[in-house]
């Protein structure tokens, strides 16, 4: 590569490649701005250009960069996964299963979505896939009391994990956020202090709303990390970057897949290398 | 959260002296903020490029004394511009072929296919009085071709019975089969959930359509979706050939610019939108609604 003048056109390319990853105009300007202050009209190699800007990514996200590790004293710890529709929750959940079961970890799924068709279905056959007792009720049931049931079940056998499945729901509908925040004053009856992780599982393809789906999940039921699914798609799931920034919740993991071994730890130096199309150490 | 695009531009004309006309450097500082408001919208950028473009040609040159600010006149120039991208015309299912007529249904995992078959069965059914006949060639998704056979009971529509282990292909036949054997009007497929990128599923998907020869391929789509949207619409449409795109959760609070990026990319319309969960819950596509939210008015 030749080097070039880091120049107002260069840089513009530059955000705009961060744009179509969707980190949104402001994470875009101001990463772009903090390069051009130290960089600007300096004779630099395209790849150093992108290093730099990597490197910057990486800051913000190696901060959020945290596994979901189960406490094993809590018998059992208990999860809360949520999201908007479609998201990836079932299946995120039936990943982490499979992850757990490996450590050796006694693991129950709650079927707490007992709304949509086939939800308890599906639920059903990821326990099946992972050798894991699904607690069930037909759909319509309260999703509240499932849950209570399904905490106390584990108990009963001394699981280390729930899982807990919800229906998906848009954080605009206060409804159905209500019946969020029952689902947890009524487990809280068993365990003060449950859920011990309440997981916000995000699409990558989403785009700015990500930003009013965490803020408004975060402020009514306190979200305590989030999973992001279909990276393995063409989505670069640049939302992530202004997610850390606005709210710096831990990222967990990422997924990569449909099948139960498509879940991988979510690495603040992979992701933004990738975001910025370098090759990883471990590529 | 978003100024409204109305605000920003006042703010930008507060700051010109009246002139008679917009001057290119009027217009050029308007549009860095007609810029920001699509792209905060979700648009794609090499969309909203274009469309800066195509704006800036025609507000050069317009009288602003006519209007009462400088500021409104431009957001009219783009709010019109934006509902005629989006389609000014309604444009219906079609549905005039020789019976039965096939709708397929393709896009990512999770956007929708599956409700949105059931949704626009039901319709299709008590509205217009069609006989349908909904089919799940989804082979890939746990308990998915179920999810669908229990929406047909609940909205009385049938679905193809089940044959445990039979391919998407195969499927996709024995539907179009059982349609024209049985008197059907409409046969719904409902395909699996599918990344652009997958190569060898989007083969399938091609096959699939050879095999049953749709009326119409509908891209469904979700409203929250960021940049991708251009790869995504781009892709199926290439790979599979789209006639019209529905976009779901527009009852969520997405501004929706995907909209405009799939609709500017594939030329197809956007017929159809799911605003919730419910069977119910379908709407007509209406252009200039589409085009105000994305702008955040
Ligand atoms: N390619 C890919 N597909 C995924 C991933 N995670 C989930 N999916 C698919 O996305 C679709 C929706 O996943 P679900 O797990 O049912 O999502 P959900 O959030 O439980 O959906 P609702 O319960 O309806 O709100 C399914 O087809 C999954 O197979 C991922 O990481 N990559
Ligand atoms: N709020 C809202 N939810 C919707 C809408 N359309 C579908 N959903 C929900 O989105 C989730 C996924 O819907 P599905 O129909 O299963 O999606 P799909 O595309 O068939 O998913 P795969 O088959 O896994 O690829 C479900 O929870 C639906 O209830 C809509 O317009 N608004
Ligand atoms: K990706
Ligand atoms: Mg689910
Ligand atoms: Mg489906």
């Amino acid at each position: 590569f030749t080097k070039k003048k880091l120049d107002d056109e260069s840089i513009e390319e530059l955000e705009d490649l961060l744009i179509t990853s969707d980190l949104g105009v402001a994470t875009a300007a101001k990463l772009t701005s903090n390069l051009a202050k130290t960089r600007f009209n300096k004779d630099i190699e395209p790849r150093e250009v992108s290093e730099a800007l990597a490197a910057d990514i990486q800051a913000i996200l190696d901060p959020v960069a945290k596994p979901l590790e189960i406490d094993r004293t809590k018998s059992p710890h208990i999860i809360l996964m949520v999201g908007v529709n479609g998201s990836g929750k079932t299946t995120t959940i039936g990943k982490l299963a499979t992850h757990y079961k490996a450590q050796d970890l006694k693991v129950v799924l709650a079927a707490g979505d007992t709304f949509r068709a086939a939800a308890v279905e599906q639920l059903q056959i990821w326990g099946d896939r992972t050798g894991c007792e699904v607690v069930a009720k037909e759909t319509g049931a309260d999703a509240a009391g499932l849950a209570y049931e399904a905490i106390e079940r584990a108990r009963a056998q001394q699981a280390d994990v729930v899982l807990i499945d919800t229906a998906g729901r848009l954080h605009n509908k206060s409804d159905l956020m209500a019946e969020l925040q029952k689902v947890i004053r009524v487990i809280r009856k068993l365990d003060e202090n449950a859920p011990h992780d309440t997981v916000l599982v995000l699409d990558a393809t989403t785009g700015q709303n990500a930003l009013s789906q965490v803020g408004t999940f975060k402020e009514l039921i306190e979200i305590s990390g989030l999973i992001v699914t279909k990276l393995d798609g063409s989505a670069r799931g640049g939302i992530l970057v202004a997610l850390a920034e606005k709210f710096g919740l831990p990222v967990h993991a990422i997924g990569v897949g449909e099948t139960a071994n498509d879940l991988r730890p979510f690495t603040a130096k992979d992701f933004s290398r990738s975001l910025m199309g370098l090759e990883n150490a471990s590529d | 959260m978003f100024d409204s695009l109305q605000e920003r531009l006042g703010s930008v004309f507060d700051k010109l002296k009246r002139r008679g006309a917009l001057s290119e450097a009027d217009v050029t500082a308007a549009l860095r903020e007609v810029r920001v408001a699509l792209l905060e919208a979700d648009v794609a950028l090499p969309v909203v490029k274009d469309f800066v473009e195509k704006v800036k040609t025609d507000a050069v040159g317009q009288d602003v004394l006519k209007s009462v600010t400088p500021g409104q006149m431009v957001v009219k120039i783009v709010n019109d511009h934006l509902a005629e991208m989006l389609g000014s015309d309604h444009v219906a299912l079609n549905l005039q072929v020789t019976p039965p007529a096939v709708i397929m249904m393709v896009g990512l995992q999770g956007s929708g296919k599956t409700t949105s078959t059931a949704k626009i069965s039901k319709r299709l059914t008590e509205k217009d009085r069609k006989k349908v006949l909904m089919t799940s060639l989804d082979v890939q998704r746990p308990a998915a071709q179920q999810q669908l056979a229990i929406l047909g009971a609940q909205i009385g529509v049938r679905t193809l019975n089940i044959v445990p282990g039979e391919q998407p292909v195969a499927i996709a036949k024995r539907a179009v089969q059982t349609g024209a054997l049985e008197g059907f009007d409409v046969v719904m497929l409902d395909t699996a959930g599918r990344l652009a990128i997958d190569e060898q599923l989007m083969v399938e998907v091609a096959s699939v359509r050879d095999a049953a020869k749709p009326a119409e391929i509908l891209l469904v789509a979700d409203a929250m979706t960021g940049q991708d949207a251009v790869t995504v619409a781009d892709t199926f449409n290439q790979k599979v050939g789209l006639t019209g795109i529905v976009m779901t959760r527009m009852d969520g609070d997405a501004r929706g610019g995907a909209a405009l990026s799939m609709r500017a990319v594939t030329g197809c319309p956007i017929k159809l939108m799911g605003v919730g969960e419910k069977l119910e819950e379908l709407e007509d596509f209406h252009p200039s609604r589409v085009a105000s939210r994305i702008l955040g008015m």
